[in-house]
Parts: C-alpha cells; sequence; structure tokens
C-alpha cells in the first residue's frame, strides 16, 4: 500500500510539482515543444495537401523535406547566391511534381490506397538515393542568415527567471501561421480548391465534370513540395540537414492520427500536442523510465487516442455500410 | 510443351487439393530442394553460403511471416524488424538462462514471445483500419526498440549493449557460436524454413488462412458470414510474428552471430517490406523471390565495379541500388501490383496453353 | 418440418387468396416487434414490426431509401437498434452479433456484390462452410488425418452447390474478373453453403438482364422449395416481386405502409401513392 502510494506520488503528482517549482523552466520546455510541434506540423501539412487532393499517403513527404533543403544549401556552396538558389530550388520542386505526376501517379489513377502508399515508399527510395548520389551523406548547415532569418535571440525575464526565445522559432511560427491562413483560403475560396476536394472524393466523377486530374495533382505536389521547403529551412536552421531528419518525419504520421488524414487545422493541433506533449513527457516523466521516451512518445499517445476515437479529432463518425 | 498437365487426371477431391496439383511443379520443386539440401552444401563456396544464401533464407522466413499479415490478413505493418528483435532477444535470454537446452527448442519457442507481444499490438487492428493501423505497428516499432536499449537485463547488462550469440550444439557439432562452420548453419537454417514453409502453406489453405482471406477482402461480409474479427485478426498477427520472431532469431544465432538495436530497426522493417511487395502480396512463392530479388540485386550492384574495374565507391553502388530498388517497386506497382510471384504464374498459364493461347 | 416446407412449396403455385390465412397457422421463424433505428438524428426505421414464417419468402420492397437494407442489417446483427426487439426461432437476444447471427442459421448477400475477391469461385463458396469447420491449429498445420477429411468432406457439400447453381466452369477463376451476374450467383452459393434456416437476399436481381433474372428467380424458388429455405428478399422489380413471395411488406420513409400476399400490397392505396407519388 505504501509503495504504491509512493508510486503514484512519483508518477502522477511529482511532475506537476517539479513544474510548479520552477515555472520559467516549465515555460521555455512548452515553448521548445511548441516550436518543434510547429515543424511536425508543417509536415503533416504536406501530407494533408496531398491526400486531401489526391487520397495519395504520400510517404515522401519527409525525404522531399531533406531533399529540397539540400538542394538549397548545395547551390548555395556553390556559389549561386542565396535568393536565386532559393528560386532555382522551388523550380526543382515543381519540376520533382510533375514529374512524380507523370511517371508515376498518372499511371496508377484508381487504385487501391495501399498501392499508392507503396508507391510513395518507393519514391522516398528512389529520392533518397539520388539525394545521397548527387549531394553526398554527410549533414550540411542551413543557410540561415544568408535567406534574411535572423539567428539571434531574445530573453524574457519572467517569474524571476527568464526564458529563451530562438528568432528563428518565432519566423517558424509566424511563417506556419501564414501559410496555413493561406492554405485554407486557397482550398476554400478558389476554383482550383474546389476542383482539388472534387478529386479527392472520387477520381472519376471529378474527370467526367472536366476537372484535370493531371494539372490538380501536379498542382498539389508543387505546393506540398513548398511547403516541404519551407519545413527544411526551419528544420535545418534548428539542427542539420542531414537525412536523419527522414525517421523524425515519421511523426507525422503520428500527427495525422490525431489530427485527421484531411484536416489543415488537425494537423496544426495534432502537431502542437505531440511536440508538446513530448517535450513534457520527456523532461518530467522520461527520468523514470531512464530517458529517450521521445522516440515512442508520439506513437503510443497516438495509438490510445486511435483506440478512443478512432475516426481522429476532427474527423466524423463513419457508419458502415453494406 | 513440358508443362503442360494433359492426362494428369484427377479423380479425388484430394488430388484437386493438393499444395501442387500439377504433376511438374512436384517435380521441380524436388529438384529445388535437392539442390538446396545436397548440391549447395557440396559445391557452393563459403562466401556463397554465408553471405548470400543464409540471409536469403532468414530474409525469406521474416518476409513469410509479414507476408502472412499483409498479403492474406490485409493488415498493414511496419514494425516487422522490432518483432524479429523480440525473438531474438528472447532467443538469446532463454539459451542463456537455460544453457543446456536444445537451441532448436530455444528457437521455436522464442516465436512464442514475439507471437505474444504481436497479439498485444495487433489488438488495435479491431478498432482500427487500414493506414491507421500502419501507426499502431510504428508505435511498436519504436517502442521495442527503446526497450533493447534501456532494459538492459535484456542483454544480460553487457557494456557493449550488444547479444554475443554463445557456442550451442547439436548431435556433438557446434550449430551455433564463432565455430559454426557454414554449412552447418546453412542446412539448420534451411531445415527450420523448409518445415516452416510448410506449416505456412498448409494453414493458409485450410479453415483457419481462408478466415484470414476472408477478414482481408471484405472485413463486413466476414463477419456476416459467422467469422469473429477478433479471433482472425489476432490469430493473423500472432502466425505472423511467431515467424518473424523466428526469423530475427536465425538471423542472429546462425547468421550475424551478435546483434544490436541496429539489426532491428525501421529500415530493416522497410527491407522485409520490400520484399514482400516486389515478390507479391499474398503469395508463399513470392516471399523468395522478393527476398532473393532485394538481397542479391545490391549484392550484384557491388560486384559491377570490382568485375570491370571501374573506380566507383562503395557508398555510390550503395545509393545507385536504393534508387534501382525504388524504380523497381513502382515500376511493379504500374505494371503488376502482384509483384514476380504474378510474373511467374502468368509465364506458367502461357506456357500451359502454348501455343494455342486462346485454347483455354 | 418436412410439412411446413411442402406447404410453402405449394403455396408458390397457388393463387394466392389464402395464403394468409395459411401464414396464420404457421410457425413463425423471425418477428421484429417495434423496431426503431436511429443514425444521430436521422430515423433509418421507426417503430417496425413483422414477421417471417418458417418457409415463406417474404419480400421487402419499398422506395429508394426507405429503410430495406438497414432493416436486413438490424435483423443478421450489424446494426443495433434503439428500440424493439427481434427474436428469431423463439428466442430473444438483446444485443445480437453477426457473427451470432450467423451460426444461428441466418446468411445474407449483398446489395453491391461483397464477395472476397481475391479468393476464386471454390474458395468464396468454401468459406461459408467456415462455422462447420472444426478442426483445431494442431490439425491445420499437419494438413493430414481428419483437417484433410474434413476439408475434403465440405468440398463435396460446395461442389453440390456449384452444380445447383450451375457454376462449374467456373469454380477456379478468381472472383474479380466474372461478370457481375455471374458473381451475384456465387455470393447465392457461397450464403447456401451456410446451409442457412434464414436467407436474406438484398436485391438478388439488380442489374441483371431478363435471362439472368429468369436464372436467378428459378434458384431462388428451387432453394425455397428443394432445401426448405425461408427467404426474405429486397427487390425493386415487381414482377419478380409479385411472382417469388408469399407475403410483401412495403416500407417507406423508414415506416412499414403495407403487408400482406402480393396482391393485397398490389391494391393498397398508400403503396400505390409511395410508388407514383400522391397529387397534391
Amino acid at each position: 500500500m505504501e509503495g504504491l502510494l509512493t508510486g503514484l506520488d512519483t508518477f502522477l503528482i511529482a511532475p506537476f510539482r517539479d513544474m510548479a517549482s520552477l515555472p520559467d523552466f516549465l515555460l521555455q520546455v512548452v515553448w521548445e515543444g511548441f516550436v518543434s510541434g510547429i515543424l511536425y506540423a508543417l509536415i503533416a501539412l504536406g501530407f494533408v495537401l496531398i491526400y486531401k487532393a489526391s487520397a495519395v499517403f504520400n510517404f515522401a513527404q519527409g525525404i522531399m523535406v531533406v531533399f529540397s533543403a539540400l538542394v538549397l544549401v548545395s547551390l548555395f556552396d556553390l556559389g549561386v547566391p542565396a535568393w536565386l538558389a532559393l528560386i532555382i530550388t522551388i523550380g526543382v520542386m515543381g519540376l520533382l511534381a510533375l514529374t512524380i505526376e507523370r511517371v508515376v501517379l498518372r499511371k496508377l489513377v484508381n487504385q487501391h490506397e495501399a498501392i499508392l502508399l507503396m508507391a510513395t515508399i518507393g519514391l522516398t527510395l528512389v529520392l533518397k538515393g539520388a539525394g545521397q548520389l548527387v549531394f553526398g551523406g554527410e549533414p550540411k548547415s542551413m543557410i540561415t542568415e544568408e535567406l534574411g532569418l535572423s539567428t539571434g535571440s531574445t530573453d524574457w525575464e519572467v517569474f524571476g527567471g527568464f526564458v529563451i526565445f530562438q528568432h528563428i522559432d518565432i519566423a517558424a511560427a509566424v511563417i506556419a501561421i501564414i501559410m496555413v491562413a493561406a492554405l485554407a483560403l486557397f482550398f476554400s475560396r478558389t476554383r482550383i480548391g474546389r476542383a482539388l476536394r472534387a478529386v479527392a472524393d472520387d477520381h472519376q466523377a471529378a474527370l467526367s465534370v472536366g476537372i484535370s486530374l493531371n494539372q490538380i495533382w501536379a498542382i498539389v505536389w508543387f505546393a506540398s513540395g513548398i511547403v516541404a521547403l519551407v519545413t527544411g529551412i526551419m528544420w535545418g536552421a534548428r539542427s542539420d540537414v542531414s537525412f536523419a531528419l527522414e525517421i523524425i518525419a515519421l511523426k507525422a504520421l503520428a500527427v495525422l492520427i490525431l489530427g485527421g488524414f484531411t484536416s489543415v487545422p488537425g494537423a496544426i493541433v495534432g502537431g502542437l500536442i505531440v511536440g508538446i506533449g513530448e517535450k513534457l513527457f520527456e523532461v518530467y516523466w522520461g527520468p523514470m523510465f531512464g530517458g529517450g521516451v521521445e522516440a515512442w512518445f508520439a506513437y503510443v499517445l497516438a495509438l490510445i487516442f486511435l483506440l478512443f476515437r478512432p475516426q481522429g479529432m476532427f474527423g466524423e463518425r463513419h457508419i458502415e455500410r453494406v | 510443351m513440358l508443362y503442360r498437365e494433359a492426362g494428369q487426371f484427377k479423380t479425388t477431391y484430394a488430388d484437386d487439393q493438393a499444395l501442387l496439383p500439377i504433376a511438374q511443379d512436384r517435380i521441380g520443386l524436388l529438384l529445388i530442394l535437392i539442390v538446396a539440401f545436397v548440391a549447395m552444401p557440396m559445391f557452393a563456396s563459403e562466401f556463397f553460403l554465408s553471405s548470400i544464401m543464409i540471409p536469403f533464407l532468414v530474409f525469406s522466413l521474416a518476409a513469410i511471416g509479414l507476408n502472412i499479415l499483409m498479403g492474406f490478413a490485409g493488415q498493414l505493418s511496419l514494425g516487422t524488424g522490432a518483432f524479429m528483435g523480440v525473438g531474438a532477444y528472447s532467443c538469446y535470454k532463454m539459451t542463456t538462462i537455460f544453457p543446456d537446452l536444445n537451441i532448436l527448442i530455444v528457437l521455436l519457442l522464442s516465436g512464442l514471445f514475439s507471437a505474444a507481444i504481436g497479439v498485444v499490438f495487433g489488438l488495435p487492428s479491431l478498432r482500427i483500419k487500414g493506414l491507421y493501423l500502419a501507426i499502431t505497428t510504428l508505435a511498436a516499432q519504436f517502442f521495442l526498440e527503446w526497450c533493447f536499449i534501456r532494459i538492459e537485463w535484456l542483454y544480460n547488462y553487457n557494456d557493449s549493449g550488444a547479444i554475443e550469440v554463445p557456442q550451442r550444439m547439436l548431435f556433438g557439432l557446434a550449430i551455433t557460436g564463432p565455430h559454426a562452420t557454414p554449412i552447418t548453419r546453412y542446412l539448420v537454417i534451411l531445415s527450420v524454413v523448409a518445415v516452416m514453409t510448410l506449416v505456412a502453406a498448409n494453414v493458409l489453405r485450410g479453415r483457419i488462412g481462408r478466415s484470414w482471406m476472408m477478414i482481408r477482402d471484405m472485413d463486413i461480409a466476414a463477419e456476416l458470414m459467422g467469422i469473429r474479427p477478433l479471433f482472425s485478426k489476432l490469430s493473423a498477427f500472432a502466425f505472423s510474428s511467431y515467424y518473424c520472431g523466428v526469423a530475427g532469431a536465425l538471423m542472429v544465432f546462425f547468421w550475424l552471430g551478435s546483434a544490436e538495436v541496429e539489426s532491428f530497426d525501421i529500415n530493416h522493417s522497410f527491407l522485409i517490406l520490400f520484399m514482400v511487395i516486389i515478390g507479391g502480396m499474398g503469395s508463399l512463392t513470392g516471399c523468395f523471390m522478393g527476398a532473393a530479388f532485394i538481397w542479391v540485386l545490391p549484392v550484384i550492384l557491388r560486384a559491377i565495379p570490382t568485375a570491370f574495374e571501374l573506380d566507383i565507391l562503395a557508398a555510390t553502388m550503395e545509393h545507385i541500388s536504393s534508387i534501382v530498388i525504388g524504380v523497381l517497386i513502382i515500376f511493379f506497382l504500374i505494371v503488376e501490383p502482384h509483384g514476380l510471384a504474378r510474373l511467374w504464374r502468368v509465364g506458367k498459364e502461357k506456357l500451359r496453353t502454348w501455343p494455342f493461347p486462346y485454347a483455354n | 418440418m418436412s410439412a411446413n416446407i411442402d406447404i410453402a412449396g405449394m403455396s408458390n403455385s397457388e393463387t394466392q387468396t389464402g395464403a394468409q390465412a395459411q401464414a396464420d397457422a404457421k410457425e413463425v421463424l423471425l418477428s421484429v416487434d417495434n423496431v426503431t433505428l436511429t443514425f444521430g438524428g436521422v430515423k433509418a426505421i421507426s417503430d417496425i414490426s413483422f414477421n417471417i414464417n418458417k418457409g415463406e419468402i417474404r419480400a421487402i420492397i419499398g422506395p429508394n431509401g426507405a429503410g430495406k437494407t438497414s432493416m436486413l442489417n438490424v435483423i443478421n446483427g450489424f446494426y443495433h437498434p434503439q428500440k424493439g426487439r427481434i427474436s428469431y426461432k423463439g428466442k430473444t437476444r438483446k444485443r445480437m452479433k453477426p457473427y451470432h447471427a450467423a451460426s444461428s442459421g441466418i446468411a445474407r448477400t449483398f446489395q453491391n456484390v461483397a464477395l472476397f475477391s481475391g479468393m476464386s469461385t471454390l474458395d468464396n463458396i468454401m468459406s461459408g462452410r467456415s462455422l462447420k469447420m472444426k478442426r483445431g491449429l494442431f490439425w491445420q498445420i499437419l494438413h493430414v488425418g481428419p483437417a484433410r477429411a474434413e476439408e475434403i468432406e465440405h468440398r463435396a457439400h460446395v461442389e453440390k452447390i456449384i452444380d445447383f447453381l450451375e457454376i462449374a466452369h467456373i469454380r477456379k477463376q478468381p472472383v474479380g474478373k466474372l461478370p457481375y451476374g455471374l458473381q451475384k450467383r456465387v455470393e447465392l452459393g457461397r450464403a447456401m453453403a451456410m446451409e442457412p434456416e434464414l436467407l436474406l437476399l438484398d436485391e438478388p436481381m439488380a442489374g441483371m438482364n431478363l435471362e439472368e433474372k429468369e436464372d436467378m428467380s428459378r434458384f431462388v424458388l428451387d432453394l425455397n422449395s428443394e432445401f426448405g429455405t425461408t427467404i426474405a428478399l429486397i427487390e425493386h422489380d415487381m414482377g419478380v416481386v409479385m411472382d417469388l413471395a408469399d407475403r410483401v411488406v412495403v416500407l417507406d420513409y423508414g415506416q412499414k405502409i403495407a403487408d400482406g400476399t402480393p396482391s393485397e400490397v398490389q391494391s393498397n392505396q398508400r403503396v400505390i401513392d409511395a410508388y407514383l407519388g400522391v397529387a397534391s
């Protein structure tokens, strides 16, 4: 009995006591979680864009982030000015979108979801191999300052301590918010946005009312290519540009589970939950397990969530019909 | 011409339901078995056995495990590597705790642990379907990887964090550990894989296998026909994980000799997944074809620079083989989503009706 | 039991006048009492009661969206009604699972063919025997002795069904590639393999041409008279319904608007209104 109580205390109460005793540290942890949450959300956003418009579960989104960042950095290393490198990279992502549409998607119209997923796994391999072949496998550092992003930080004195805000993190948050707003407008207000939703619902029906599948697909892949580039820049600025990111990008899957595959706000909220949740868990509960719990927290959280709400946070309950 | 079943009349249902109803197939399989069991050990070099045949067989078994779950029961899994790890670590723990127990028995028992873990992570499949299920297997993958590092008891508190395979004997012959020859190790693996493949084939064509396929093809109809999804899905998870677990134990004990968590990481899960896709989902033959293809192709590609005396780095060839495999996966999905196994079947079908392709 | 079957068989050929009186005297196989089913706020079925007698062919008709398929789903336990009860063979179960329905002898076919598309015709029909096969894992693994004998015994039964439905030529073909009419036939075979006492057919003749409809009607009648299977079917082709059914229940907007012999239903004013619309 005694043991049980101590156990409950260390597990359920002590972490919160720790949080309350050092509120400035708690705030710092939450902020760190918030920023990595934004990055998860950005990756998830790329997924959602493509899934919404083509019902393709794009496994290659993570590698697209790495790939775009590598293109940008390598161009700069070759002596191309930063602004030009950025434009060329956007062009490369457009070209990639066109190629993927022409070579892969066009051939797989109306196929089963699982087959499309596996095609993007194949795509991941190709991009990974090609990326390593052309740019080499070693990590590179992002050209943050050259792109006009500040690398400094601001201290905020609060609760008798202080919290450090990296400028790049603030920029990431602002850019993410702008991008989400733009995408939401794009989806709800434009003709292409409507066509996107039509394509997502039913390929054949969309074709029959005169929507060009090929055009729509190229557009969404390009859009999520740009999302990937932004993610790559932000992520690269915080750590390095390397292929290790690919594994981390899998966490976006957990984010998608929480937020639903087709919901833009879901991706954001899910990203923040995972980001903040895993930081808090790692810092306050992790030591009880011997640390390193960040590796699985997101997935287990998503798993537990799924058991109670299989349709996701914003999804509607699906009635099965026969 | 040679491959024709004319004149082979089946007069009983038993004949018609045989595993290989066509005589030529039976002869073909017999020839393969003779080559594998007799010719290989006699003529193949040690290098060939230990770096091509042994990994090929290990991966084939793992691919069968994944294929049972994915190809036959229709449940996507990205956690194969971790389930192999469970088998390997339980085999290691058991054989160090009970050193006198026959290693083959330990091997077969270790699959049970993996099956149990598989069932636990399969439980969500009752509520979660399709792509959503991938996440639960990813949770399994990362959580188990974490366990393999953090729970030091699993590797007997070794400083290296690795499991070292101790020497174990069978009929007075070292079959594991540093003194076991490639030929012995090869023969042990081959026997295990052959028997387990037969078992899989039998289960798949019977009541249980059929219930998995029913769930795969139309779960609602299966349920309305009296299949209990709980039992059916969990048994598929258990079976699949058992195979993966034994494959993992074989991999460490008869191939690698020692292993760390890296041997069971997500890249291995993907490797097995590629084997199943390229080989063909829902086909046992395909598992062997896929494993051969994915394992042997990079070996050949790596051999090209030396053969032609080209000055290419090994890493470069590694990247090229990644591209090639990626392209092949896409190619197969477009041209033949059922993989090499289907190509093989179509080829045989063509042979049967040659030279009158419209006769059927 | 056999007497019942004979009566059911005869009532097909008889003029339908006395059918209602006969039905009252017969044993009720399934009865639906005051069943209400809602999805969120939408009422799919409201307060419906009717029964199915042993050995009869019972048709459920109504315009699209009337709740016919939902009714079948309630009967075999796929949906759980909010109100009302269903008794089958005199027993009432609160929340019946599809598994229980299947094991107590209720089989069905589906509106949109729900075959196991990756399996052959033979395997599809064999899958209907799942509940009858009992051999455990041990024998399955060896696939000799009892497991093999069992497999062969059921194969023999399945072959009889294949003969009955005249689909021997497509025995080994994957069902995904078969034409629609044959797929419907295989689906009927799969349900037959369960040797059901009550067979629910959801639009067995939808999308068929006249000839295929005639074939299917013949199978349904033979199944009813030869095997004594009680049949409940949903069908839009009124000609088929009037010829096959002993009794008809008509649904509209989730409510029962008529119940009786085909000729009674045909002349019912509410039914005519539901189908043709009311001049207002």
